[in-house]
C-alpha cells in the first residue's frame, strides 16, 4: 500500500513544521493591517466571492496586497511613496498632449480623465459592438489609430503602461465588475479552461499555484490568489511597472511553458476570467508588489 | 528491449556513461509507479544530490518541500510534504518513480516530472518561454545521473 497524503494534510504538516521552527505562522493573508491610502481612502482587501466562482476560492477572495511584506504594503498606502505615481503623472500628461495627423489629444474628445474614465478599469475586458473582446490597451490603441492618426503603442510599452495606470487610477476604490454572461460568456469559458490547463514541462495550471496553494510559500514567494485588481502595478523585483499580460507571460514561462503573446486573444480571454475571479474587490490601480 | 540495447552497447565496449543511460521513453515502469532499475547503472552521489535539490535551476525541491535535514537552506517551501524519513516510507524503486514522474504514484500531483520529456501542453525550452524548434529540444529537468544522485540523498533520509 502506498502512502498517499492529501495536499491539505501535507500543507498542515508543513505549516506546523514552520511554526515549530520559527514560532510564528508564516502562511495565509495578513490579518492585522488595513489598506488606507493617503490616510483617507479605505480599500477593502477581501470580499465575498462572486457566484460564478462556484466556491473555487472558498468563502473569501483576497487582494495580492494581503500576501506581501510590511514594507511593500506600506508603499501602497501613500501615493508619495508609491513609485507608480511617476508613471501616472506621465500618463496624465500624455492625456492632454495632441498627437498624430489629426492633431488631437485624448482630452480633446474625452474631456477630463477624472470624469470620462471613471469606472472603466473595473469593467474591463469587455465585448465591443463588433463582438470582439477588448482589454484597456485595445481601446487606447483604437483611439490612437482611428481617431488621432497616431501610431499604436506596444502592449507593454512604457507609454501604454503610463496611460493604463492613469486611466485605471480613476476607478480606484470601485469594485471589479466585469460582464461574464451574454456575449462575454464564450470568452469567459475559454479563459476558465486556460486557467485550469496544466501548461509547460512542469505541468502546472494557474489554479495549482493560485487556487490550491495561495497562502503557501513557493521558496520565498508567498503565493497569493493571483488577482489583477491592482494592475498595472509597480514590481519591486523588476524596478518598474508591469502589465497584466506581462505577469501572465512570466507565470506561464515559469512552468517551462511556451507563453502566449501579450495582447493575444488567449490572454485577453484569460484576463476576463481572472478579472472575474476578483469581482467585488476594489480596483487598487496602481498597486505595489514585489 | 531497452536492456538488450544497453547491454549491446556495453558489450562493444564503447559505452560512455551517457550512452548506457536509460532514456525517458525507455523506462520500465512497474504498475505502482516505481522503477526498479537504476537509470545509469552506477550508484549516485548523495552529496551531489543535495546540491541538485537546493539549486534553483536544477531540482529545486526546496521550492516546494520543507527538508529538515538541510537546516541551512533558507526559505524552504510549504507546498509539499517534509522529506525527512522519506526512505522509511518508500522503497528505492518507489522513490525513483516519484522523481522521474510523480504523477504515476500520485495522480494529478503538483510535483513536476524530473525525468520526463512529454507529452506536455505547450512545452517551452527551459525557462525561455519559447517553443522548441523540434520536440527533441525538450530536455528532461534533470539528467539520469542527477536523478540517481538525488535518489542517493533521499535514501539517507531513514528517519
Ligand atoms: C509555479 C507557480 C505559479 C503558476 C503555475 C502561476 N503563477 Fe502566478 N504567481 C506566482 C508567484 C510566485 C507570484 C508572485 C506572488 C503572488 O502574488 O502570488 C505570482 C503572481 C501572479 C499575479 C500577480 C498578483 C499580484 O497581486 O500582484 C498574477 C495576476 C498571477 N500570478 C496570475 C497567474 C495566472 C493567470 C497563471 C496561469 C497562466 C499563473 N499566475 C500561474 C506563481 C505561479
Ligand atoms: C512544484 C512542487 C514540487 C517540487 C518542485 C518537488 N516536489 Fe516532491 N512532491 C510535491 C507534492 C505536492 C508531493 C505530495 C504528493 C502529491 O502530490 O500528492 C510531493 C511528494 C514527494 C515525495 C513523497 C513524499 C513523502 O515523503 O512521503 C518525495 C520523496 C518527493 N516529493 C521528492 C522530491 C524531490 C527529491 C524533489 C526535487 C528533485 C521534489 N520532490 C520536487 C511537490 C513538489
Amino acid at each position: 500500500m502506498l502512502l498517499h497524503r492529501s495536499l491539505k494534510t501535507t500543507t498542515a504538516a508543513a505549516a506546523a513544521a514552520l511554526i515549530l521552527a520559527t514560532g510564528t505562522v508564516l502562511a495565509d493573508p495578513v490579518t492585522d493591517d488595513e489598506l488606507v491610502v493617503n490616510g483617507e481612502l479605505e480599500l477593502a482587501t477581501e470580499a465575498e466571492p462572486a457566484a460564478h466562482l462556484d466556491g473555487a476560492l472558498g468563502d473569501r477572495i483576497y487582494s495580492g496586497w494581503r500576501f506581501r511584506d510590511t514594507e511593500t504594503r506600506a508603499m501602497q498606502k501613500d501615493d508619495f511613496d508609491n513609485p507608480m505615481f511617476l508613471f501616472v503623472d506621465a500618463g496624465l500628461e500624455a492625456w492632454d498632449t495632441a498627437e498624430g495627423t489629426e492633431g488631437k489629444s485624448c482630452a480633446d474628445c474625452h474631456g477630463a480623465i477624472e470624469d470620462s474614465m471613471k469606472g472603466l478599469r473595473a469593467s474591463l475586458p469587455k465585448v465591443t459592438d463588433k463582438g470582439e473582446l477588448w482589454s484597456l490597451e485595445n481601446f487606447v490603441n483604437d483611439c490612437r489609430e482611428t481617431r488621432m492618426g497616431a501610431e499604436a503603442w506596444g502592449w507593454n510599452s512604457q507609454q501604454m503602461k503610463n496611460m493604463t495606470a492613469a486611466i485605471g487610477l480613476q476607478s480606484r476604490g470601485m469594485p471589479v465588475d466585469v460582464a461574464v454572461d451574454g456575449p462575454a460568456a464564450p470568452f469567459w469559458e475559454k479563459g476558465k479552461e486556460m486557467y485550469y490547463t496544466r501548461f509547460g514541462q512542469l505541468e502546472m495550471s494557474c489554479a495549482n499555484c493560485h487556487e490550491d496553494n495561495y497562502g503557501n510559500y513557493i521558496r520565498s514567494d508567498h503565493l497569493s490568489q493571483g488577482q489583477i485588481n491592482g494592475f498595472p502595478l509597480y514590481r519591486l523585483k523588476d524596478q518598474g511597472p508591469v502589465s497584466i499580460h506581462q505577469r501572465f507571460v512570466g507565470c506561464v514561462r515559469d512552468t517551462r511553458g511556451e507563453t502566449f503573446q501579450a495582447g493575444s486573444q488567449e490572454f485577453r480571454e484569460l484576463e476576463l476570467y481572472v478579472a472575474s475571479r476578483g469581482a467585488g474587490l476594489p480596483v487598487e490601480t496602481p498597486a505595489v508588489r514585489h | 528491449m531497452f536492456r538488450m540495447a544497453a547491454i549491446g552497447i556495453l558489450a562493444i565496449g564503447t559505452a560512455t556513461g551517457a550512452l548506457a543511460e536509460v532514456a525517458p521513453d525507455d523506462i520500465l515502469w512497474q504498475e505502482d509507479g516505481s522503477i526498479a532499475q537504476s537509470l545509469t547503472g552506477t550508484p549516485g552521489s548523495a552529496e551531489e544530490g543535495e546540491r541538485v535539490m537546493t539549486t534553483n535551476a536544477l531540482g529545486n525541491c526546496v521550492a516546494c518541500h520543507t527538508i529538515a535535514t538541510m537546516p541551512d537552506v533558507p526559505f524552504q517551501g510549504t507546498i509539499a510534504p517534509e522529506l525527512a524519513g522519506a526512505a522509511g516510507r518508500w522503497t528505492e524503486a518507489q522513490l525513483r518513480g516519484i522523481l522521474v514522474d510523480a504523477k504515476r504514484t500520485f495522480p494529478d500531483s503538483f510535483m513536476p516530472g524530473m525525468y520526463k520529456v512529454g507529452p506536455f501542453i505547450r512545452p517551452g525550452v527551459a525557462y525561455t518561454g519559447a517553443a522548441p524548434a523540434s520536440p527533441d529540444d525538450i530536455e528532461p529537468v534533470l539528467t539520469a545521473a542527477q536523478v540517481e544522485d538525488v535518489l542517493a540523498y533521499l535514501m539517507t533520509l531513514t528517519e
